[in-house]
């Protein structure tokens, strides 16, 4: 394939990640809309064109890894492991309610296809940090992807993995940083900043850092993610400049967290995300 | 002490986290050492208004609670009245050794506050929801262990903690509706159960806190009903506990039941049976989380499926009368 059919494809799969993601939440009505949406573009790359994985068999022992250590961005890896054909979309639409397998933070031992359990900000990166070291002890060529939030990132837990993962030598980690630039009260500037910057910090810690001036461009993401492949000895951090709540209408203005829009709301904001698929699908 | 007892199990328009509040903004303007460090949850407590009111001595952490734990302890070295809050998951498991040590002790009495106890942690799900925050709490020498039930209860006890020095405490906080049991201006005294229910007939005891006094309650109207009198405590101090009022209640009543939002292995229940077992030995059957994690859902639904309900209330009063 070439590359622009390629990125044609991811922007495809990006906008039906985005309106998925937004049906479900939005059976329930409420949720972590916000961190959801950053990550789509970032999501679509990785299931979408990069990573080794098999919806008929999720633990294969050869398959990349992807763990979304800001947990509560589980709705979008719901929408995308469904549209991969991890199991039917209608199950994603259970989320949260009784006795269901798609709970608000995403969960191993639920989910198909969730590779590590995470909710409590910070772990994630550290267990995906052990998946890594598991898998480059048994020699395996596959790959391990975290999700941190850059407000996660006040998390000592996110720099003692990245110290580890520096020393061990881990160039089977790659780290993405949804750089959204808010957190839960607000900007991340105004409540906990980040000194010189969050990738100059893992540059301090000994990683290559990568910055995607659009980490809602899956084109920048695609080339961030195979330049991170190239390099060997350390494990890479790509910094994603996002805009949380991307493309939900009640939600991108105001960067808000969590949403609980009026129904009204949400039939705008999933019509939109409708209508910029098929604009993505009419630029053929 | 002295409260008046509500208990018509009607919704409250305000929430906990408004008596937290509310006692704060008066605390923080009377006393200038009085401070609130909290962990990027300002806006679920609403402590944005602290923020507005005290800019200097409400602190934002960010997201890092082992280190807002250990703030805390360093402010309290220098003389301030601190509240750490985060939720309750967080302010316990993953602030831990910092409470334990660098708070606790070294005697520096930081007062954390833990929001969305048990099953109130509702559809954040099994990995926000503490079946153990207090047992970790009771676990350390000489620590406060507070379960709340209402706005009253934690306008009170916010003002009544605050006061506390050298011994950390821990509190929890229902985050959003609950059932009013006080009226406004009721006091309590921290390591004093409240009777709410007695009578000379009562065939058994529930000892309840939290979200539980209101099945409690309204076990207790069924009971009636069918002819069987109880007697019910709302136990908000689970530790120092109230040895005095446990074995009255179990030499006048011969039988105890307790009802907690919270692991009862190592919460409530097993506090109270230590207490019989050592002075005076009655039968317990415990309503409460039996050693499972939590899950994603409704809080009602949460409820039914953990038994944290009068019906299940009533069922172990009749077997523990069964048993004397
Ligand atoms: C250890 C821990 N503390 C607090 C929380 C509550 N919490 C959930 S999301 C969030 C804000 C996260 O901000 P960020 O990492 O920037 O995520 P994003 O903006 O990408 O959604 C907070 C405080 C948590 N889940 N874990």
């Amino acid at each position: 394939m070439q590359k622009a059919e390629k990125m044609q494809a991811l922007r495809e799969f990006a906008a039906e990640i985005r309106v998925e993601t937004l049906k479900t939440i939005g059976s329930l009505g409420f949720g972590h809309v916000g961190g959801s949406m950053s990550i789509v573009e970032a999501m679509a790359v990785l299931y979408g064109d990069v990573m080794k994985v098999d919806p008929k068999n999720p633990r294969w022992e050869d398959r990349d890894w992807c763990v979304l250590s800001k947990g509560h961005a589980g709705p979008c890896a719901y929408a995308t492991l469904a549209l991969k054909g991890f199991y039917p979309l209608e199950e994603t639409r259970t989320l949260n309610k009784p006795s269901t397998n798609f709970p608000s933070h995403t969960d191993r031992t639920k989910t198909p296809g969730v590779d590590l359990t995470t909710g409590s900000l910070g772990q994630g990166m550290s267990t995906a940090t052990g998946a890594a070291l598991g898998n480059k002890i048994d020699g395996r060529d596959n790959h391990v992807y975290v999700f941190v939030g850059d407000g996660e990132c006040d998390e000592g837990q996110v720099w003692e993995a990245a110290q580890f993962a520096a020393h061990y030598k881990l160039d089977n980690l790659t780290c993405f940083v949804d750089n959204n630039k808010n957190q839960l009260d607000g900007a991340v500037d105004s409540v906990m900043s980040h000194g010189k910057g969050i990738g100059a910090k893992f540059d301090a810690f000994g990683w290559n850092v990568i910055d995607v001036a659009d980490g809602n461009d899956v084109e920048q993401i695609y080339d961030a993610v195979h330049e991170a492949l190239t390099v060997k000895g350390v494990p890479t951090c790509i910094v994603l400049n996002t805009i949380k709540g991307k493309g939900a209408t009640f939600a991108e203005p105001s960067a808000a967290h969590s949403s609980q829009p009026s129904p009204e709301q949400w039939e705008e904001a999933i019509a939109a995300a409708e209508a910029e698929l098929a604009a993505v699908k009419a630029a053929k | 002490m002295s409260f008046t007892l509500i208990g018509k199990h009607e919704k409250d328009k305000r929430s906990c986290r408004d008596g937290y509040v509310q006692a704060m903004l008066e605390l923080m303007e009377a006393d200038k050492s009085v401070v609130h460090v909290d962990c990027d949850l300002m806006g679920c407590i609403n402590t944005k208004k602290l923020l507005a009111a005290y800019p200097d001595r409400t602190i934002n952490a960010g997201i890092a609670e082992a280190n807002a734990m250990g703030v805390a302890a360093g402010l309290t070295a220098t003389g301030k009245k601190v509240w750490m809050h985060s939720f309750g998951c967080f302010s316990s498991r993953r602030a831990f050794d910092q409470a334990f040590m660098s708070a606790a002790y070294a005697k520096l009495g930081v007062k954390i506050l833990g929001s969305d106890p048990g099953v109130c942690a509702a559809y954040n799900g099994g990995t926000h929801m503490p079946f153990e925050d207090c047992a970790l709490y009771l676990s350390v020498p000489d620590a406060i262990v507070i379960d709340p039930v209402d706005y009253a209860q934690v306008y009170a006890l916010t003002k009544k903690l605050t006061a506390v020095d050298g011994r950390i405490s821990y509190m929890r906080m229902i985050r959003k509706g609950f059932t009013t049991i006080y009226a406004d201006g009721s006091d309590f005294e921290i390591g004093k159960g409240v009777t709410l229910k007695e009578s000379a007939d009562d065939q058994a005891t529930v000892i309840a806190s939290g979200i539980m006094v209101d099945e409690a309650l309204k076990a207790y109207e069924a009971l009636e009903a069918e002819g069987i009198q109880i007697r019910v405590i709302d136990m908000f101090t689970w530790k120092p506990i109230d040895e005095e009022l446990i074995v009255k209640a179990a030499k006048e009543t011969g039988a105890i039941v307790t009802a907690e939002n919270h692991n009862c292995t190592c919460g409530l229940g097993s506090a109270v049976a230590r207490v019989l077992a050592e002075q005076c030995p009655a039968p317990v059957e415990m309503v409460g989380v039996h050693d499972q994690f939590g899950q994603v859902g409704a809080q009602n639904f949460l409820q039914e499926a953990y038994k944290l309900t009068a019906e299940e209330i009533i069922a172990n009063v009749k077997k523990v009368i069964a048993r004397k």
